[in-house]
């Protein structure tokens, strides 16, 4: 197979994402747990979850430096790999970016020191502070990173400047306020809560099962599936929230999850199974739900989803007045210090449209001569492959009725009293706990997915294509790159998981299985968690 | 919205290229001390309980430090997008052999102390020493061909093509940048580690440290001198230039030009002040590193960094990111800023947010006081790096 260097470039953009999402969400949701069982500590003065905080901490601190370390890569490849795409809109997604940085990754990382290093020589409460100031740092990140990517997905508050041939910001206002932006952060921090929950409540209930630190354990699942079951709540009726932005600003992305070829009437029938068959434009065969589709996405029993063909009718039209832009502005830009009014007003009616015009590119030089089947070929372009999309939905959003049912089965244990009885008579419920350990991953990266991919060929939806955002760069560079990115970020998971592995077996250091005596310091009024 | 007309958009340009001067040479001035103890790791400690000392006199605070790095290209990427896109992807395997260096730093200082096995620790510790001198090293090569104009085309729609390859980064004069930049760094790692580290550590830091000053005053002043006698062809802008253009690089004419990176400090004679406390900087952090001031020796190496950093801004003014081979595409703070209500809000976000960080950084440092020596690692052998 002959790759490309815009395949290769989105290849490793996917895989250095995918696995930096590997890192973030446990973060975002652990520290959150973390401040919330030290205020505890604070407020109750009981020792115990003093323990429990500097245990789970190991294990954050663990998985906190891969996030690090893999955001380093997030900060540069768009300059590296997406050249034009920084060139062209670095005016409106540079300034998330940078303020990221300012209001948030200095706040966790400059906190996080403290956090491990600060027991000795901060008050409780200052400690508290720290701990605190960790999550909401991270939290933070999430917020400022979802409003850059939220602009992708549904570029607003921007015009194109033809002088100087990129995207512009017209309104900040609206880049932060951003619908679509907002519902992405909640659902996805949601979704970091819940993993954060599930990765406590398995540990716990594998020291359930095996009968260690029983008072560790027990408390951590009490916070857990509080937590986790509100969280799991929250992350499924928020991706409803993101469904509804999505009906209302990427309709392509909603008809392809849906495996939606034709419009159908209102309200129209939810795809349970489908095998969708791009070639034929069609389902071989689907089961399907009647009325819950049109529900769930326009919330109205008399709304219509276009399906996809109908989407491509209107694409069509949209490159054809995108050409229009198009050729505007190379008279503009051919002589740009001396421009035909006219031609300026031509390029400012149909400026919007211009980056369907980018989507005649490959098929041919002259967009405005574009002939039928060339504007056909286009349009058909901007539709993503359609059974990718449809299972990845179906799996994110089973996975996370899945994650209701478990933390609220054990959230009732729990709050009645009860997680004895799980020892007992319900080990099972244990065992599904412990093996479930790995499920909110593969929900969020299944949820990153449908919302990166479901986004192509565009790079910003309805602006520019992923294929002309590229750089100018050599296949065997990308290659290079590429692969020693996967044999190193493969090493680091490997070693990062076999040391969380042995922080696990190995449990809190003062358990009910005292460790040799190291040299007690007496600053040291509580042994360290293993570190 | 019309409220960043309160400030035009060429005072906005000059502002952004003060205040990313500000954040290099914070980077440089913070997560610099941390690279040059990284890059002196293998050399400081015979014991494993030395190199511990080392690595944790730096070990609660390199990660606020790294912000300074990421925050870099965060605010490149937002106030100059052009230079955000052309110089890493122009420099794409230079700048990838940076990250992959600096993704082994963070892991390397969580990940070495948890096992006692003396292979997978010194393994780490080789992993922070690449993770610290790579970098050091790479970050100057860049400046140096900066400096010598970097070959890369613009077309009418602004994309790039480069013309040059990896090996050619790697010139006469861009390796003389490249030391410069790692003896910097390893003169302040030298002087944070008299300051923070106790004992023999801090007595090998002080040696090392010093040599260090002494390759920096050697370096510094080669480099002067070769672009002080035209060596360094520099450019300069030929054509008219409105200061509130809009961002568009081919609306500017420039011409290769030996004497032109020694313009403004003809034109100037204030600026000379940057270049001297590059010497005196360091010529006081070698003095200090000597006789053992350890506090004035740390304010010194600082002060030569943040000189031998302005000298290089000053010198190539208003350029940021010179063309070698189509010099009209060149990038200067006129014709490569963001928009102007990109920098406008920019600038009201750092100045809220600019004040808290370094509040509360300076307040941890505060905290996190005092000198780290062995019986600190022993003391804590289960939470120290």
């Amino acid at each position: 197979m002959e790759l490309s260097v815009v395949e290769l470039s989105r290849l490793q953009f996917a895989m250095t994402a995918l696995y930096h999402f590997l890192f973030v969400p446990l973060t975002i949701g652990l520290s959150i747990l973390l401040a919330v069982m030290e205020t505890v500590y604070v407020m109750t003065g009981r020792e115990i979850w003093k323990r429990m905080v500097k245990f789970w901490g190991t294990l954050f601190g663990i998985n906190f430096v891969l996030g690090v370390a893999t955001g380093l890569t997030m900060e540069f490849q768009f300059g590296m790999n997406w050249a034009y795409f920084s060139q062209y809109v670095g005016d409106v997604f540079g300034a998330p970016l940078a303020i990221e940085g300012l209001m948030a990754f200095f706040m966790e990382a400059t906190f996080v020191g403290l956090f491990f290093f600060g027991w000795d020589k901060l008050t409780k409460r200052q400690h508290l502070a720290a701990t605190w100031a960790v999550a909401l740092g991270t939290n933070l990140s999430a917020l400022w990173i979802l409003i850059a990517n939220g602009w992708m997905q549904h570029p607003v508050g921007a015009m194109f400047n033809p002088d100087a041939m990129r995207m512009e910001v017209t309104s900040f206002y609206e880049v932060l306020f951003n619908p679509v932006a907002q519902a992405k952060f909640v659902h996805t921090v949601s979704a970091g809560y819940v993993t954060a929950a599930l990765f406590v409540i398995g540990i716990s209930s594998w020291y359930l099962l095996k009968n260690r630190y029983l008072d560790l354990a027990k408390r951590s699942i009490a916070v857990a599936s509080a937590f986790g079951f509100a969280s799991a709540l929250s992350v499924v009726v928020l991706g409803d929230e993101s469904g509804y932005e999505a009906n209302l600003n990427q309709k392509m992305k909603l008809a392809t999850i849906e495996a939606m070829w034709e419009t159908e009437p209102a309200p129209a029938s939810f795809n349970v199974i489908a095998i969708p068959d791009m070639e034929k434009r069609d389902n071989l065969f689907a089961i399907e739900v009647p009325y819950v589709m049109g529900l769930i996405a326009t919330r109205s029993l008399d709304t219509q989803i276009p399906g996809i063909k109908e989407l491509v009718e209107e694409s069509k039209d949209r490159i054809r007045q995108g050409a229009i832009a198009w050729d505007a502005l190379q008279k503009i830009r051919a002589n740009p210090k001396d421009v035909d009014p006219d031609v300026r007003e031509t390029f400012i009616q149909n400026q919007h449209t211009l980056g369907y015009a980018y989507l005649l590119m490959p098929f041919t030089d002259t967009p405005l001569e574009a002939t039928n089947e060339q504007i056909d070929a286009a349009a058909w372009s901007a539709v993503p492959n359609v059974w990718p999309m449809f299972y990845a939905f179906r799996i994110m959003v089973a996975c996370g009725f899945f994650f209701i049912l478990l933390t609220a089965v054990i959230f009732y244990f729990s709050s009645s009293g009860r997680l004895d009885d799980l020892r007992t008579r319900y080990r099972w419920i244990l065992h599904i706990a412990v093996w479930s350990i790995p499920f909110p991953w593969i929900a969020c990266e299944m949820g990153w997915f449908v919302a990166e991919y479901g986004r192509q060929p565009w790079i910003i939806e309805g602006m520019l294509p992923t294929s002309a955002a590229v750089s100018s760069l050599s296949v065997w560079e990308v290659m290079i790159t590429l692969a020693v990115f996967i044999a190193l970020y493969s090493t680091l998971l490997v070693i990062e998981v076999s040391l969380m592995l042995k922080a696990i077996r190995k449990g809190p250091e003062d358990g009910e299985t005292p460790r040799s005596p190291q040299i007690a310091p007496v600053s040291q009024a509580f042994p360290a968690a293993a570190e | 919205m019309i409220l960043h007309e309160l400030i035009d958009y060429s005072t906005l340009k000059m502002i952004w290229w003060l205040l990313l001067g500000i954040l290099l040479i914070g980077f440089a001035v913070t997560d610099g001390f941390d690279m040059g103890v990284g890059t002196l790791l293998p050399f400081l400690g015979e014991t494993d309980t030395e190199r511990r000392v080392a690595i944790n006199t730096i070990g609660a605070t390199w990660e606020g430090n790294q912000v300074w790095f990421i925050l870099g290209g965060g605010a490149i990427f937002a106030a100059w997008p052009p230079l955000y896109a052309i110089s890493f992807s122009g420099f794409y395997l230079a700048m990838f052999i940076v990250l992959a260096a600096m993704i082994l730093r963070p892991v390397a200082f969580k990940y070495r102390s948890k096992r006692p096995d003396p292979n997978w620790r010194s393994g780490w510790d080789w992993a922070l020493f690449i993770g610290s001198s790579v970098p050091a090293l790479v970050f100057g090569v860049a400046v140096g061909n900066v400096l010598l104009g970097v070959p890369f085309r613009l077309d009418l729609d602004l994309r790039m093509t480069y013309e040059g390859s990896f090996f050619d980064l790697f010139s006469p004069f861009s390796l003389l940048c490249g030391l410069l930049s790692l003896s910097m760094l390893v003169m302040h790692g030298g002087a944070w580690l008299g300051l923070k580290a106790d004992g023999v550590v801090a007595e090998r830091g002080r040696r090392y440290g010093s040599f260090a000053a002494i390759m920096v005053l050697c370096l510094f002043a080669l480099g002067g001198w070769l672009i002080m006698n035209g060596y360094i062809v520099g450019y300069r802008i030929t054509s008219d230039v409105d200061p509130n253009m809009p961002a568009n690089p081919l609306w500017t004419e420039v011409a290769r030009d030996p004497s032109a990176w020694m313009r403004n400090f003809h034109a100037h004679s204030i600026f000379w002040i940057a270049p001297a406390l590059g010497f005196l900087g360091a010529f006081g952090a070698l003095i200090g590193l000597q006789s053992r001031f350890e506090k004035l020796t740390f304010f010194a190496s600082k002060m030569s960094v943040f000189g031998i950093i302005s000298t290089v801004g000053v010198s190539m003014f208003p350029f940021i990111l010179p063309s070698s081979v189509q010099p009209n595409a060149s990038l200067t703070v006129w014709d490569a800023a963001s928009s102007h209500a990109t920098l406008f809000n920019m600038l009201v976000a750092t100045v809220i947010f600019l004040p808290i960080v370094l509040a509360y950084t300076a307040w941890v440092y505060r905290v996190l006081w005092g000198k780290v020596d062995e019986r600190t690692i022993e003391d804590n052998n289960h939470t120290a790096y």
